[in-house]
C-alpha cells in the first residue's frame, strides 16, 4: 500500500519545564526532541502494514524548522522509504493552519492510507487528521487502538470511549489517527541508521494556512504542596481516615 | 444578539453529564455577550424526550435530530449536522464535549467551517472581540493561555472542567430533519462493546481508586474494588503496566495515553507514579498513595502517602472508610 504518516517533533516531557521570556511558549534551552509518542505508534502502524500485507511504500511529512530533518531520518532508520520536510520557521500552535499545509502536500500523492498520532504530545489538539481528511474529503476514523487494512479497500478499527469500546468500518483511502495498542515502535537498527542516510529526503515551503488560534501567554501549573508521607504500615490508617475526613473533607 | 451552540451526546439513549458541562461552558460566553444558549442533540429515535432537561444548566433551546443512524457513533453525519446548525443559526462559536466523541467531532467541525479550534480547554471567557480559554500542553505541564480570533469559534470543555449549575428550567424542543442521510456515511460504527454499564465512569466519579502492578495479579484488584465500594461514589482505575497485561481494559487506563481525570480524592495503590501516569491524574484535589517503596516518585505529589504493603494496608483502610460511612 502507498501509506503517508505525519510526524511531528516535540521535546521530551520528562523535565520541568521553564516559560521563556515573552511569556507565550516554553524556554527551549536544554531540551531534548524527539517524534511525538503517538506518531512513533503511527509509523511503526505503517510499517507493519506492508510487512503483512505484501509490500508498498511508506512516506514520513514533518512540518517545521530545520531541525526536523533529524526527527525525519529517524523515521527512515527505523524503515520508512522516503520524507518530505515542509519547511516552516515555527510550527504554529493552529492545528488548522497545520492540517492546510499538510493537506496540501498529501492532496494528489494517491495514497490508500494517510496516518497520523491520535494526538501531539506537546500541543494536544487531536484535531491535524481529522482536518487533513475533512480537507481532502476521505474517510476518517480517530483514536484507533486497533486498526486492520488487510481487505486492501476497506478496514477496521477499533476505538476505546468511556468504559466501552467501539468498533468501526471504513472505505479506503482513508485517514486514521492511531492510539496506543496498534504497534509499539521498533529502534532503529544499526542497518536501518546507515540505509537512512541514501534515503530520499525532500525540502519544500510550507503552505501554512492563516492562523485564527493562538498562545498568548503559558504558564506553569499551580505547585501542588510537597508530597507528604503520613506514616508506616495499617497503624497509619486511621490518621488517614482523620485527614480524610477533616482537612480533604470527602469522607 | 450573539448566541452560543453547545453540542449534547447521547449514548445507549441518555444524555451524558458532559452535556451539561458543554451547556454550562457556553452559557459562561453567552452571559458576557448577552445571548442565548441552544444545544443540538442528535440520536436514537426517541432521544428528543431527554431533550428539555438541558434546559437545566441554561439552554433555552434544544434543536433535536432524531435518525436510526445516530443510534451508535454516527461521526460524518453528525459534525455534518453541527456544522449546518452553526451557519444556520449564526452562532458566535459552538462548544463542545472533550469526550471522546466530543474529540472525534470537534475538528472535523472546525474544518468543515473553514477555522482552527481549540481543545479539552478548561476555562473559557469572552475578552473584547476574541475568545479565550486555557489549555493544557506538555502533558499537563503547561498551561497555555489561547486566544481564538476566528468566527464562529469552536471549542472542546474538557469534562470535569465546568460544574453544571443547575436550576429548574425547561428548554423549548424543536425537532429538525437531518441534511442529508445519515445512514449514507462512509464511516460506520458497528458494535460498541460495554464493560461494567452499572460502574460509575471514571469521568464522573467524584473518588477514584487505582490499582498499578503492586497488586502483582489480576484478581487482587478485588482489594481496590473492594475499597472503591466502601467509599461508596468511587470508580476503579488502572495503570498502563495493568491494562498491558490484561488484568484490566484498556478504557479503565489513566494518564497521558488513557484517562486524563481530576476528582476530588484520588487513591493510588501499588503505583509507582510514572510521568505518564501523573499527567492523567496530578490536577486530582486529594491524592493519597500506598506504596511499600518510600522512593516511590507517587509520593511527591500525595497529600497523604502511607509507605507499606497494599496487601496490609488496604483492607484496614476500606474497614475503615466504612465504618466512617456508617457512623455519619
Ligand atoms: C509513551 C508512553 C505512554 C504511557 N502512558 C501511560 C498511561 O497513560 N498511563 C500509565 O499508567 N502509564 C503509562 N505509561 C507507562 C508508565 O511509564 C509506567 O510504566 C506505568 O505507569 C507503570 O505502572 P505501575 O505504576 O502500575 O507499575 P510499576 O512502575 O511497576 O510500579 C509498581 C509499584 O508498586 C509498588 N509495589 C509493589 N508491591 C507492592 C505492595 N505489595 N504494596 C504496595 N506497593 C507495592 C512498587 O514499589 C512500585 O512503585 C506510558 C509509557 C510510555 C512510554
Ligand atoms: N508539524 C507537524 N508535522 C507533521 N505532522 C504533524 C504536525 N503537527 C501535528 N501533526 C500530526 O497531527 C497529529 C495530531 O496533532 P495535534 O492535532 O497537534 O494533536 C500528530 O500526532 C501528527 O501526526
Amino acid at each position: 500500500m502507498k501509506i503517508a504518516v505525519c510526524i511531528k517533533r516535540v521535546p521530551d516531557m520528562d523535565v520541568k519545564f521553564k516559560i521563556a521570556a515573552g511569556g507565550s511558549a516554553v524556554d527551549e534551552t536544554g531540551l531534548k526532541y524527539d517524534m511525538s509518542d503517538f506518531d512513533g505508534y503511527a509509523a511503526e502502524a505503517a510499517l507493519q502494514v506492508n510487512e503483512k500485507g505484501g509490500g508498498g511504500e511508506v512516506t514520513a511529512i514533518c512540518l517545521g524548522p530545520d531541525s526536523v530533518g533529524e526527527t525525519l531520518r529517524k523515521a527512515l532508520s527505523m524503515g520508512i522509504d522516503k520524507a518530505v520536510h515542509l519547511k516552516a520557521d515555527a510550527v504554529p500552535f493552529d492545528g488548522y493552519a497545520i492540517a492546510q499545509a499538510l493537506a496540501a502536500e498529501l492532496k494528489g500523492g494517491n495514497y490508500d492510507l494517510i496516518l497520523f498520532g491520535r494526538m501531539s504530545i506537546d500541543s494536544s489538539n487531536q484535531s491535524v487528521g481529522p482536518m487533513v481528511a475533512e480537507l481532502l474529503g476521505l474517510p476518517c476514523v480517530t483514536a484507533a487502538s486497533r486498526l486492520d487494512v488487510s481487505a486492501k479497500t476497506t478496514g477496521t478499527a477499533q476505538r476505546e470511549l468511556e468504559g466501552a469500546s467501539e468498533t468501526v468500518s471504513f472505505p479506503l483511502p482513508a485517514v486514521v489517527t492511531i492510539d496506543e495498542g496498534v504497534a509499539r515502535p521498533r529502534y532503529p537498527s544499526l542497518k536501518g541508521i546507515m540505509a537512512a542516510k541514501k534515503k530520499p529526503l525532500e525540502v519544500k515551503p510550507a503552505q501554512l494556512g492563516a492562523v485564527t488560534v493562538t498562545v498568548t501567554t503559558m504558564e506553569l501549573p499551580p505547585e501542588r504542596n510537597a508530597g507528604r508521607i503520613i506514616g508506616e504500615g495499617a497503624d497509619a490508617v486511621p490518621e488517614l481516615v482523620r485527614l480524610l475526613q477533616t482537612e480533604a473533607k470527602v469522607l | 444578539m450573539t448566541n452560543f451552540l453547545a453540542v449534547a451526546e447521547a449514548r445507549s439513549g441518555e444524555i451524558r453529564k458532559v452535556s451539561h458541562e458543554a451547556v454550562t461552558a457556553a452559557k459562561l460566553l453567552a452571559s458576557a455577550t448577552g445571548g442565548e444558549v441552544h444545544a443540538l442533540l442528535v440520536g436514537a429515535p426517541g432521544i428528543a424526550a431527554k431533550a428539555a432537561a438541558l434546559g437545566e444548566c441554561g439552554a433555552t433551546k434544544v434543536f433535536v435530530i432524531e435518525h436510526e443512524a445516530f443510534a451508535l457513533h454516527n461521526p460524518e453525519a453528525t459534525s455534518a449536522a453541527i456544522a449546518e446548525r452553526v451557519k444556520a443559526g449564526g452562532y458566535r462559536g459552538v462548544v463542545l464535549p472533550a469526550s471522546a466523541h466530543g474529540k472525534d467531532l470537534a475538528p472535523r467541525v472546525a474544518a468543515r467551517l473553514g477555522v482552527g479550534m481549540a481543545a479539552d480547554v478548561t476555562t473559557l471567557a469572552m475578552e473584547g472581540a476574541a475568545i479565550v480559554a486555557t489549555h493544557p500542553v506538555n502533558t499537563g505541564k503547561v498551561l497555555a493561555k489561547i486566544s481564538l480570533t476566528g468566527n464562529p469559534a469552536v471549542v472542546s470543555v474538557r469534562p470535569g472542567a465546568f460544574t453544571p449549575v443547575s436550576a429548574a428550567a425547561t428548554a423549548a424542543v424543536e425537532t429538525v430533519a437531518p441534511a442529508g442521510d445519515p445512514a449514507a456515511s462512509r464511516v460506520k460504527t458497528t458494535g460498541v462493546t460495554t464493560g461494567n454499564t452499572a460502574k460509575l465512569d471514571l469521568g464522573e466519579a467524584p473518588i477514584i481508586v487505582t490499582g498499578g502492578r503492586g497488586l502483582k495479579a489480576a484478581e487482587n484488584f478485588k482489594l481496590v474494588e473492594d475499597l472503591a465500594e466502601a467509599f461508596g461514589n468511587a470508580a476503579v482505575g488502572a495503570t498502563r503496566a495493568v491494562t498491558d497485561d490484561g488484568w484490566r481494559p484498556h478504557s479503565d487506563q489513566i494518564g497521558q495515553t488513557g484517562r486524563l481525570v481530576s476528582p476530588d480524592l484520588y487513591v493510588a495503590v501499588g503505583v509507582s507514579g510514572a510521568i505518564q501516569h501523573l499527567a492523567g491524574m496530578r490536577t486530582s484535589k486529594t491524592i493519597v498513595a500506598i506504596n511499600k517503596d518510600k522512593e516511590a516518585p507517587i509520593f511527591k505529589v500525595a497529600d497523604y502517602g502511607i509507605v507499606g504493603d497494599a496487601f496490609e494496608v488496604v483492607p484496614k483502610l476500606t474497614e475503615a472508610v466504612r465504618a466512617a460511612r456508617a457512623n455519619r
